[in-house]
């Protein structure tokens, strides 16, 4: 059989999945959708951000959800030259660690810079922007940008 | 569980208990040489097995090699559209994705001239008449929806012959 009658076809498997929140991320999640960000106080006081139903150290419950800023410090970063399927961004961007005001520990999210890698840098001060139709969801921070610029 | 103090702006919201998370895996499917064949015979209403140089049996839809004698196998055969069913199971379970009205049944039909059968829809018979050994025809889409995939097929359905005896797959079979 010759080469060109070889059918190839698209092929797309979706799973339908949800999953629970439980009444930590719940709140982040909920928080998110009122347009804001919160984190939850450690055992040793440190404002976890997003925030952990147990202590990272101590294992102990934690409970007392606290808000955030929603801009932060970019204390670490990879730029993603050809965004996949899926991504949040379809341009190049930087996937950071970014350490929110009154947080002390940074949480993950895209960066856009206009897909300019040069404009990334650890240390930068970026802002988040928020989608106006919000779900609950951690995409509804489209991305952080530099603080003071709105893309 | 610890009660959980939320900052004062969450306290007349309702809460978020759930989220979506649907994964989704993107795949270009190539069948190989010999099931397209298959599939674009298909496409003209034929249904072409696959003869086995070494065993004879007829394999439909055929992968291009036998399981049996591990050999390449590519002489085509034409069958028949009818057939007879080995083997069957009524659906009384609904499923996501699943896009018919239960019960239904999927039977293994084994088409006139091949020597293994293949999976099939059985419709315009009530379940509990579909016996194994039951004669069948396959009920193909318009010709101007044919197109190289199996929902060419609409379904099969009864054909008005008598039943014939069904020897299982494996019968006779020595290693």
């Amino acid at each position: 059989m010759a080469d060109g009658e070889l059918l190839t076809a698209e092929l797309i498997i979706e799973y339908p999945f949800s999953r629970t929140t439980g009444p930590v991320i719940g709140a982040f999640f909920t928080a998110l959708r009122e347009g804001f960000i919160v984190g939850i106080k450690g055992a040793d006081g440190r404002v976890l951000v997003p925030p952990f139903e147990y202590d990272p150290v101590t294992s102990e419950a934690l409970t007392e959800m606290v808000e955030v800023g929603d801009a932060g410090e970019v204390v670490s970063w990879a730029w993603v030259k050809d965004p996949l399927d899926g991504h949040p961004l379809d341009r190049p961007f930087a996937f950071a660690l970014i350490k929110l005001d009154g947080a002390d520990t940074p949480m993950l999210h895209a960066v856009d810079t206009g897909g300019d890698e040069s404009a990334v840098s650890t240390g930068m001060r970026v802002a988040a922007q928020w989608r106006d139709e919000r779900e609950g969801h951690i995409n509804d921070i489209e991305c952080f940008v530099a603080e003071g610029a709105s893309a | 569980m610890s009660e959980i103090t939320l900052p004062s702006r969450l306290d007349d919201v309702e809460l978020v208990k759930s989220i979506r998370t649907p994964a989704s895996l993107s795949y270009e499917y190539m069948p190989g040489y010999e099931p397209s064949r298959f599939l674009q015979g298909v496409a003209q209403k034929k249904l072409i097995g696959l003869r086995c140089p070494v065993c004879t049996k007829v394999y439909v839809p055929a992968r291009g090699c036998c399981p049996t004698d591990g050999v390449a196998i590519s002489d085509p055969v034409e069958l028949s559209d009818n057939g007879t069913v080995t083997s069957f199971c009524v659906v009384n379970v609904a499923f996501y994705g699943q896009g018919m009205e239960i019960p239904y049944t999927a039977g293994l039909i084994l088409l006139d001239g091949a020597d293994l059968p293949m999976m099939c829809l059985l419709q315009e018979v009530d379940v509990k008449d579909v016996r194994i050994g039951m004669r069948l025809e396959a009920v193909w889409v318009d010709d101007a929806d044919l197109a190289p995939n199996l929902e060419s097929i609409k379904y099969f359905r009864p054909l008005d012959e008598p039943d014939v005896e069904v020897v299982q797959p494996g019968a006779g079979v020595t290693w």
